[in-house]
């Protein structure tokens, strides 16, 4: 136990000097580059970057704990979030990179001609990044919980602080660079656990080979059938066929996470900061490398901490685990409250059922999953801390590029865009940093009431952000005649109905008891879980822009030639604020 | 440039290949015909499942880049690199 806090202290601190020496050491060579790192960037770096800047808490801590218990359903997270990079690199960031702005807001006022397209973009893009942030702050919780050994509150305000040092002091100038440290650090603490516990379990050390292969003990059967008969045995849904909400749902929800991706302004962002339009769709491509590399591990991740954790409590069928001699990672999780135990039939002994009655592990938090696997799995300790370092990198590195999303749509778009046009730079600045502590503010409070897994509460940030933003730039792009007033229409209704749609089952803002129609499931419309509901929302933007614009008149003239201008891969210019 | 109607049309009509392949490897082979893929097994995967939770992350991988190279000579056949 010793040694593995030693360790533990190790990576995590050796970690974060590294991301401030690279931090201080960007900042030092440059002071004007803020916003696109002057536009010189390369594809490869970028994508990293973008890598870095996509995997979030969500993706690292908690989407193989999902996966590990929605089976088949959780394939919605990783077709989403990894098919919205075909629509980024086809649809939106060639053309956006050769019009050359470097905010969403900015790029919706130009060809928007509107201020008020610009008001409405920024309120779009900051419902939807808080979302996001919220879904951040539960996962920096859940790791410093475990890590420093304390309630889950405690960690999470030691989270917001350590967020708001790295983000407000460090995370300004030297962004790209150390996200790029903070990809590398993540993948192997990502790869590392799962190629051991794929060699224990298979005998292949390819983790997506290994989920495929036949389990190691020579009993010649495969491991996905193996888990599926462990399983439902215990009355829990078929592992590889397990179905989230019916298909309806899945395809909805599916689609909102892959156009909220190409909608989300943190991302989008990442693509001013390359050379040309060429660079731009490259980017694309090995961005979706780098994530690519930890989405196809994911599956191999959650299925194996599944079987291992049935393996651990139920050895052999109806030979359960005395709870006396549960293992460290059992009491160590006990203690942040998200593992529950409660002796129901007085036996001693630990029942893990998917029956309520008779269940005894009464709280399970799957966002542990992936924290914890090294330890169920019995990997030495080196590598348990490498994964707590991990987590830390994945959840700040997102956490500082919505902050500076957030900061940089209400300091440069709002207040120097539209309400102070004189604002000098250093009081941009400082508005920039005061934004990012209420926004750090604001969501480590919601962050306490979380309205439910990281993963599952990033997913309505998506559903926002496929709602309102991703519409509007693609009209812009395909649609030569779309209009200010038709787009602002559409924005409008679009995150209008998603929101109310959320909001009416998980509470205004979240907050707890404010719901008024209840998170029921008979309440859905068409089955359609308020996650998926982005998808619709998007539709019924596209729909009213289309609608308005039949009944108020095309863009005007030099509008369309901008955009035909945008087309055109030519000479693009280095993006450029005004 | 004279050819910028052909240049866009062009590159419309590949943005259409790629997302009919995009449709298919996901929503189609992923989710829509889950049921009668998972009859096929792959090694030890359903193909149904290994569609959804491995396939169509590859083949998105091969069409950003396969569109790219194609753009990249759409780019140069009509003398618009940057």
């Amino acid at each position: 136990m010793e040694e593995l806090k030693l360790y533990t202290y190790i990576a995590v601190f050796g970690t974060f000097a590294v991301y401030f020496g690279i931090a201080w050491w960007a900042r030092a060579g440059s002071t004007s580059d803020f916003y696109v790192a002057g536009g010189g960037i390369t594809p490869m770096q970028n994508g990293m970057a973008i890598g870095a800047d996509w995997m979030s808490a969500a993706s690292f801590i908690s989407m193989a704990g999902l996966i590990a218990f929605l089976g088949y359903g959780g394939s919605v997270f990783l077709m989403g979030w990894t098919g919205g990079y075909v629509l980024l690199a086809m649809l939106l960031a060639p053309y956006m990179r050769k019009h050359g702005k470097f905010t969403v807001p900015e790029f919706i006022s130009d060809r928007y001609y509107s201020k008020g397209a610009r008001i409405v973009a920024v309120v779009c893009l900051i419902i939807a990044s808080l979302t996001y942030i919220i879904g951040q702050m539960k996962g920096v919780g859940v790791a410093f919980s475990r890590f420093l050994e304390v309630e889950y509150d405690n960690g999470l305000y030691i989270g917001m602080f350590v967020v708001w040092v790295y983000a407000v002091m460090g995370g300004m100038k030297g962004i790209t660079y150390t996200q790029i440290a903070q990809y590398v650090v993540m993948i192997f603490a990502y790869t590392i656990p799962a190629v051991f516990i794929s060699l224990q379990l298979t005998g292949n050390p390819i983790p997506q080979l290994g989920l495929g292969s036949t389990l190691a003990d020579g009993s010649g059967v495969y491991l996905l059938d193996k888990l599926d008969m462990v399983v439902t045995d215990l009355g829990f849904k078929e592992y590889t066929t397990a179905n989230l909400g019916g298909t309806l749902n899945m395809f909805a929800y599916t689609m909102s996470l892959m156009i909220g991706t190409a909608g989300l302004p943190h991302v989008i962002m990442r693509f001013f900061t390359v050379p040309s339009v060429q660079a731009a769709r490259q980017s694309a491509g090995y961005a979706l490398v780098f994530i690519g590399l930890l989405y196809t591990v994911a599956p191999a991740v959650g299925a194996m901490a599944r079987l291992n954790l049935m393996n651990t409590i139920e050895p052999a069928a109806g030979q359960n685990l005395e709870y006396s001699e549960r293992p460290q990672w059992f009491k160590d999780w006990e203690k942040t409250g998200l593992l529950k135990y409660e002796d129901k039939n007085g036996d001693g002994k630990i029942q893990y059922t998917a029956d309520k009655a008779t269940n005894e592990m009464v709280k399970v938090d799957r966002d542990i999953m992936v924290l914890a696997n090294p330890a169920i799995a019995n990997l030495p300790n080196w590598v348990i801390a490498l994964v707590a370092a991990g987590g830390l990198a994945a959840a700040l590195s997102t956490a500082a590029g919505l902050l500076l999303a957030i900061s940089s749509s209400i300091s440069h778009d709002l207040m120097k865009g539209v309400l102070t046009p004189d604002l000098s730079e250093k009081n941009e600045l400082l508005a920039g940093r005061v934004v990012m502590t209420i926004a750090i503010i604001v969501s480590g409070y919601l962050g306490l009431n979380p309205p439910g897994f990281a993963a599952g509460t990033v997913a309505l940030a998506f559903g926002l952000a496929a709602s309102s933003i991703f519409p509007a730039l693609m009209m812009g792009i395909f649609s030569r005649k779309m209009s200010g007033t038709a787009a602002i229409a559409g924005m409008c209704s679009g995150i209008g109905i998603t929101m109310l749609y959320v909001f009416q089952h998980k509470g205004i803002m979240f907050i707890p008891g404010t719901s008024f129609l209840g998170g029921m499931e008979p309440n859905w419309f068409m089955g359609i879980s308020p996650n998926a509901f982005g998808a619709v929302g998007a539709l019924v933007n596209f729909g009213v822009a289309f609608a308005v614009l039949k009944v108020t008149g095309p863009a005007p003239a030099h509008i369309q030639d901008m955009v035909d201008n945008m087309r055109l891969p030519g000479k693009t210019s280095a993006a450029h604020a005004h | 440039m004279e050819n910028k109607e052909t240049y866009w049309s062009e590159n419309l009509r590949l943005i259409f290949i790629c997302l009919a392949i995009w449709f298919v490897v996901s929503f189609g082979l992923g989710l829509l015909l889950v049921e009668p893929l998972n009859a096929i097994r792959l090694g030890g995967y359903k193909l149904g499942f290994w569609f959804a939770q491995q396939g169509s992350i590859y083949s998105f991988l091969a069409l950003i880049f396969w569109y790219g190279a194609k753009m990249n000579k759409l780019d140069k056949k009509y003398h618009a690199e940057g």
